[in-house]
């Protein structure tokens, strides 16, 4: 379990930063199961912008993994992952970006990318290219994108 | 569910059988030195689809084939100083390699090393031959393993992981359980615990290496193990390893002996 100073800590420095600019990757406060309660922009998240990243190769490609009815006009939905009908319903919106920022802190030893971290890897490459990479590493989504695509799951509710 | 299942074409519970007359091993009981992580060893091309199975089924729809009619003729051609050739030596290569691809990559008692075929080829190639060495998964290279495994088709692979090789193996399953890259995605991830799976369009088998070198449709040529690990790694996001490297036949040969007591397919066709 976090600390109290810890947990505090962070909360305090997302909210002074939340209008000025975006919490950075290495400051996201994740609670006891990996829920991130603050937004990490302070900007409304845009679920339209949500189903780009979710969909599209270079960004999320959550549909990579997952399937979703709801994005069945996008082809090839993988089995990776459960299926995300009723994700905004059953799980609340700290729950939800926690996941997909570093959903290690809520399932250890996923499967799932960390879409919000930049450094601790293994030989990390410099995007798909196969040669080696520096830390930090560009996340694999903004924070902004993070807040897109957890509005867009808030939308599935059945 | 249904969506996936939709896309998922390929029939698992099919057989291979080569020319209506060659027997090949697809599914089998999973050896011992896998301690339970699998139930059952399977071949990749349980996963392809109808019409990629089929090309495999005929050695006259089997593109590979042509690189091995190629090699046959390399297989006779004399070269470098000593000017012999593989046949020389060997004989007919459908009874001179006989039962050789099952077995590699194997240690070498006199080089001390872990040899993978390509290793050996090149061997024979510079202190039996005189000749140049060929380029590593290049194609000419990639032909004559095609031979040779075709010279071995059918047979039971059976890599022995003991003895001079065991540093060597263990250092390969750490590799396949290693989560690298910035998708911090091992082997495992995909071919242990997902074969069988779709990840986005793609079926995932268990990325057994008893089908190399394999015909792809996407590129259209033989394919070497190693250019195919380089792509499994370079799409965690992660820096690869070289073709050819220690890396990369340690990784070899773990993965090699996951397949043992499947059938040697080479050339086999894969999308
Ligand atoms: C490489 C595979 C993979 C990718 C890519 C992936 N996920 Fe996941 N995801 C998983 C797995 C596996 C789980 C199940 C968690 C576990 O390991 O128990 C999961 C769980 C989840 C959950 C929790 C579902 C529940 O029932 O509670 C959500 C929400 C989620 N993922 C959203 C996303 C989003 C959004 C993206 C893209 C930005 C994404 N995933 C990309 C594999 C993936
Ligand atoms: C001058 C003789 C000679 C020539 C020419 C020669 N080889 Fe060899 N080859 C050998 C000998 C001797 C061995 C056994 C070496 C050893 O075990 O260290 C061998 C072993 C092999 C093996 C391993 C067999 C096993 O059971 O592990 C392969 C594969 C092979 N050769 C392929 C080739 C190919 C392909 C060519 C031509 C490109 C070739 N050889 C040319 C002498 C030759
Ligand atoms: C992100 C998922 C993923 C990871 C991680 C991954 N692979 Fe693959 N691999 C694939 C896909 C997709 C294919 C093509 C479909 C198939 O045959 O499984 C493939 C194919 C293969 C094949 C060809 C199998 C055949 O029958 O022709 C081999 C061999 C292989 N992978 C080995 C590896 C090894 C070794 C590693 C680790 C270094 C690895 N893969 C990591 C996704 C992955």
């Amino acid at each position: 379990m976090k600390s109290i100073i810890q947990m505090t800590a962070g909360l305090a420095l997302a909210a002074t930063v939340a209008s000025a600019e975006d919490v950075a990757p290495a400051d996201v406060v994740y609670e006891e199961y990996g829920e991130v309660t603050a937004s990490l922009t302070g900007i409304a998240g845009d679920p339209e912008n949500g189903i780009v990243v979710m969909t599209s190769r270079g960004k999320g490609n959550c549909i990579a993994c997952h399937e979703v009815t709801a994005l069945a006009d996008y082809p090839f939905h993988g089995e990776v992952g459960p299926m995300l009908d009723g994700v905004g319903g059953y799980r609340s919106e700290a729950e939800l970006r926690g996941i997909v920022a570093n959903a290690k802190h809520t399932f250890p030893d996923t499967m799932m990318p960390a879409f919000y971290k930049t450094s601790g890897y293994i030989r990390p490459g410099d995007a798909f290219t196969g040669k080696a990479g520096e830390e930090p590493l560009p996340p694999l989504l903004t924070a902004q994108e993070i807040e897109d695509v957890v509005a867009y799951l808030q939308t599935l509710t059945d | 569910i249904a969506l996936a299942a939709s896309t998922a074409v390929a029939d698992e519970s099919a057989e291979l059988v080569i020319n209506g007359e060659t027997e090949i091993v697809t599914r089998a009981d999973a050896p011992a030195h896998l301690d339970g992580a699998l139930s059952e060893v399977t071949s990749g091309w349980l996963y392809r689809s109808d019409e990629t199975q089929a090309m495999q089924m005929d050695d006259f729809d089997n593109p590979g084939m042509l690189a091995v009619e190629d090699a046959m003729v390399a297989w006779g051609t004399a070269e470098g100083t000593e000017n012999k050739s593989c046949a020389d030596c060997h004989g007919a290569a459908e009874e001179g390699m006989a039962g050789v691809r099952a077995t590699y990559p194997k240690w070498n008692d006199n080089a001390e090393e872990v040899r993978t075929l390509a290793m050996q080829i090149n061997a024979c190639r510079t202190e039996n031959m005189g000749a140049e060495e060929w380029k590593y998964d290049g194609g000419d290279m990639l032909a004559m393993e095609g031979l040779i495994s075709y010279a071995g088709r059918g047979d039971t692979i059976n890599v022995a992981i003991d003895g001079p090789a065991q540093a060597m193996w263990e250092q390969g399953r750490d590799m396949y359980y290693t989560r690298t890259g910035q998708l911090e995605l091992s082997c495992a991830n995909c071919h242990e615990q997902n074969y069988g799976n779709m990840i986005r369009a793609d079926h995932l088998s268990q990325g057994q290496i008893n089908g190399f070198p394999t015909y792809r449709l996407k590129n259209a040529k033989l394919n070497g193990v190693h250019s195919r690990f380089k792509g499994c790694v370079r799409d965690t996001r992660a820096e690869t390893y070289a073709v050819g490297s220690e890396d990369f036949i340690a990784l070899e040969l773990y993965v090699a002996s996951r397949g043992n007591g499947l059938s040697v397919e080479g050339p086999s066709v894969r999308n």
